[in-house]
């Protein structure tokens, strides 16, 4: 493949990666922005997002015969479920440690082990697929300039597909919906009071420990989402959330822990350079890239490339 | 538990008292069984075989239908009388696909366990990890893993591999097939560490050997999960793609092979492991249709399928489609586990063969199995007649070509042992056991 189509595959495809990764990421930052606690279960959430999405879709496939509806329904309840579990374990489990930072980090690696072997003796070892509610393969145009001037041409493997189009709209939206929510509403309000000062937020009335469930549930709700749109394209299986929570940490860590716009940016800055490098040089190149970006960013500017400096 | 009930209750159940009381009420009930069975009979305690299993980690769909197999073929030896008149017992453990872990298993398998043999590797990292510690302890290693590493001479004289063929046999019998029926002009896809690596270096010499050429190699790492970027490396010219990929991702990667070429495909021969327990009715799996794998032992019922399939089928509950009769959404290996089974029966015969009581026997095992050569298409060898070479260490047997035809896979050609044949690359029989 030409040098031109061969980049704008590579693109497309850094795209889709940062879509998801910007979603899952999001979440984590939106848990430790709120409550300062790092949520190492985090990757197992986005797994049973996906692990839901495959037994949800299943099940109303075989109810309903087929479609659409048994992705939506997905998209619906995984989700849900996802984040109710994880207020379960607010609750139930970091409550009980106080939010201590270095507790809660053990509490959540216990987390991690106890999903993700639940989701092997439950759903088992394989990888499951879900089938995605469309899926038609676009062939892409690229503009060739010959002698007698620019004329569209259609290379060879140069398309994407319908639904990988979609995840990356629906991805755009969800956050757009986050950023409203954190800045327009009163439940934004809250939370951002509660992450500015707790004990002041307590006095003024708000219920912070109520507060601290949402958000955790939320963050996990998330990773869930964004579990169940890359189901279709990937397949469930119980150790997809290794690799995620990784690629989710580099990104918070570059775009600066709290900040919604520095999660984009940097989700979109390690998705496409993924994309690109690998494809052009080697996709060890591109980690051993990523790592040194968090080395320089912790070095240099350890807020984060949107983060607020720590008070 | 009749012994937790008796009066030695503490009355005043202090808990270190308890905990005592306990832990032996537990030791006198686990030890129970053994002495009351085999006291004074030493001749009748089990053989114990310890199974080393990827029960977790990404070998875990895999581990999961080698450990059906392997009950099943116990089962039946079992029912027939056992070995040398004493039942045979399964110890399992948890290498986790990894091959740190797998050499502390081994370990536990000499040490604690008192293990006859160790057995059932799969993936190559994990035998690569293992096999030195097993030569160490003198433990009989026999894997079932597919890679070349046994017969290069690699590993040691304890390590065997009796029960399923080696990549570079199976590589050297494809090309032929895929030189005079597919086209000359070939890109691979492999994954990016030992066992691609083989599949790269053997097919790459043997489709030259064929007059046919290799113009990319595409080498991807094993964690990757998104592929169609790496598939616009792919040049225009190719005719023929072979792909070989394994892990949990691999039903993407054929999913994107699909997407990438949409209507106008080269021709595409791959290993069944890239579909290994996947349906192959699986949403996005259509563009396969009229693709050919290659695979160890045909996964669908065919026409002519012998009486020894059939009774093999039967024995772990298997149905035509070679998904589980109980769950026909539980694909099976079927490719590979056929391996366990025939190691087990080679495990019986070398037991047999060499008169074995117990662990000092163990170099005569190792003996009496380099022995071994012929070994007919039978109950005990439903895969295929086979040949064994002592030397190093390696089984030959036939090969499948199966072409996908309205979802199914459908024998086109069965390749002869011999079109397996490489020269020795080592003679283990020379180092001391």
């Amino acid at each position: 493949m030409e040098f031109g189509p061969h980049l704008m595959l590579a693109v497309l495809e850094g795209a889709v990666t940062a879509a998801v990764l910007a979603l899952m990421a999001s979440g984590l930052s939106l848990v430790f922005g709120v409550m300062r606690v790092v949520n190492v279960a985090h990757g197992q959430f986005f797994m049973l997002g996906a692990v839901l999405a495959w037994a949800v879709s299943s099940a109303v496939s075989s109810a309903l015969g087929g479609g659409a509806f048994g992705f939506v329904a997905a998209v619906l309840l995984a989700p849900v479920i996802a984040g109710a579990l994880a207020v379960a374990a607010d609750l139930t489990v970091l409550k009980r440690v106080g939010y201590d930072p270095e507790r809660t980090i053990v509490a959540t690696i216990g987390l991690l082990y106890i999903l993700q072997q639940a989701a092997l003796m439950t759903y088992g070892p394989e990888a499951r697929p879900v089938a995605p509610p469309f899926n038609d393969r676009l062939a892409l145009p690229w503009v060739a300039f010959g002698p007698e001037g620019p004329r569209l041409i259609w290379p060879w493997g140069l398309s994407i597909t319908s639904y990988k189009l979609f995840v990356m709209g629906a991805a755009a939206a969800v956050l757009a919906g986050l950023w409203a929510l954190m800045t327009r509403t009163g439940i934004g309000l809250v939370m951002r009071a509660t992450q500015l000062d707790r004990e002041t937020a307590q006095a003024f009335g708000i219920p912070v420990e109520r507060v601290y469930a949402g958000v955790f549930g939320l963050g996990a709700a998330l990773a869930a989402l964004a579990g169940v749109l890359i189901v279709p394209i990937q397949q469930a299986h119980y150790l997809m959330g290794g690799d995620a929570l990784l690629l989710s940490f580099i990104v918070v860590i570059i775009g600066g822990l709290g900040s919604l716009g520095g999660t984009v940016i940097a989700a979109l800055l390690i998705g496409l350079s993924d994309g690109i490098v690998s494809v052009f040089f080697s996709p060890t190149l591109a980690k051993i890239l990523a790592t040194l970006l968090v080395a320089l960013v912790l070095v240099f500017r350890p807020e984060g490339l949107r983060g607020k400096a720590a008070r | 538990m009749p012994v937790t009930k008796t009066d030695a209750a503490p009355r005043s159940p202090a808990r270190r008292s308890a905990i005592k009381t306990l832990a032996a009420a537990a030791a006198g009930t686990a030890s129970l069984p053994l002495w009351a069975r085999y006291a004074g009979a030493e001749s009748a305690a089990p053989i114990r075989i310890g199974f080393q299993m990827h029960a977790t980690g990404i070998g875990a769909a895999y581990g999961r239908w080698y450990d059906r197999t392997t009950r099943a073929a116990l089962r039946l030896i079992n029912e027939a009388g056992g070995i040398n008149g004493r039942p045979v017992e399964l110890v399992t453990e948890d290498d986790g696909t990894d091959p740190k872990r797998g050499a502390e298993v081994v370990e536990k398998f000499a040490s604690l366990h008192r293990c006859d043999v160790g057995y059932g590797t799969l993936f190559s990292h994990v035998v690569m990890g293992s096999a030195p510690r097993a030569g160490e302890l003198k433990l009989p290693y026999f894997v079932v893993s597919e890679g070349h590493h046994v017969a290069s001479g690699a590993l040691n004289r304890w390590t065997l591999q009796p029960g399923i063929t080696d990549v570079k046999s199976q590589v050297l019998a494809m090309a032929p097939f895929v030189r005079e029926n597919l086209g000359r002009k070939v890109t691979m896809i492999f994954p990016d560490y030992a066992f691609g690596h083989d599949h790269r270096d053997f097919f790459s010499e043997a489709i030259e050997a064929q007059g046919g050429e290799v113009v990319a190699k595409l080498a991807i790492p094993p964690t990757e999960t998104s592929f169609t970027k790496y598939f616009a490396k792919i040049p225009r010219e190719t005719e023929v793609i072979y792909h070989v990929m394994v892990g949990p991702s691999v039903l993407t990667f054929v999913k994107e092979m699909g997407e990438f070429f949409g209507p106008s495909r080269p021709e595409i021969f791959g290993f069944i492991d890239s579909l290994e327990s996947v349906d192959l009715q699986s949403p996005g799996l259509d563009f396969l249709e009229g693709t050919y794998f290659w695979e160890g032992m045909p996964r669908y019922v065919q026409p002519d399928q012998t009486e020894f399939d059939r009774h093999y089928r039967a024995a772990i509950g298997i149905d035509e489609n070679g998904a589980l009769a109980a769950d026909p959404s539980d694909v099976s290996a079927y490719a590979h586990m056929f391996g366990c089974w025939e190691t087990l029966y080679v495990i019986k015969a070398g037991m047999e063969a060499c008169g074995y009581r117990g662990p000092d026997d163990r170099a005569a095992l190792v003996e009496a199995v380099e022995a071994m050569t012929e070994m007919p298409l039978s109950n005990e060898h439903p895969q295929g007649a086979k040949l064994f070479n002592g030397r190093t260490h390696q089984v030959f047997g036939p090969q499948y070509i199966s072409k996908v035809e309205n979802g199914r896979l459908v024998v086109q050609a069965e390749t002869p042992i011999e079109a397996g044949f490489y020269p020795d690359e080592v003679d283990y029989t020379t180092q001391s056991l």
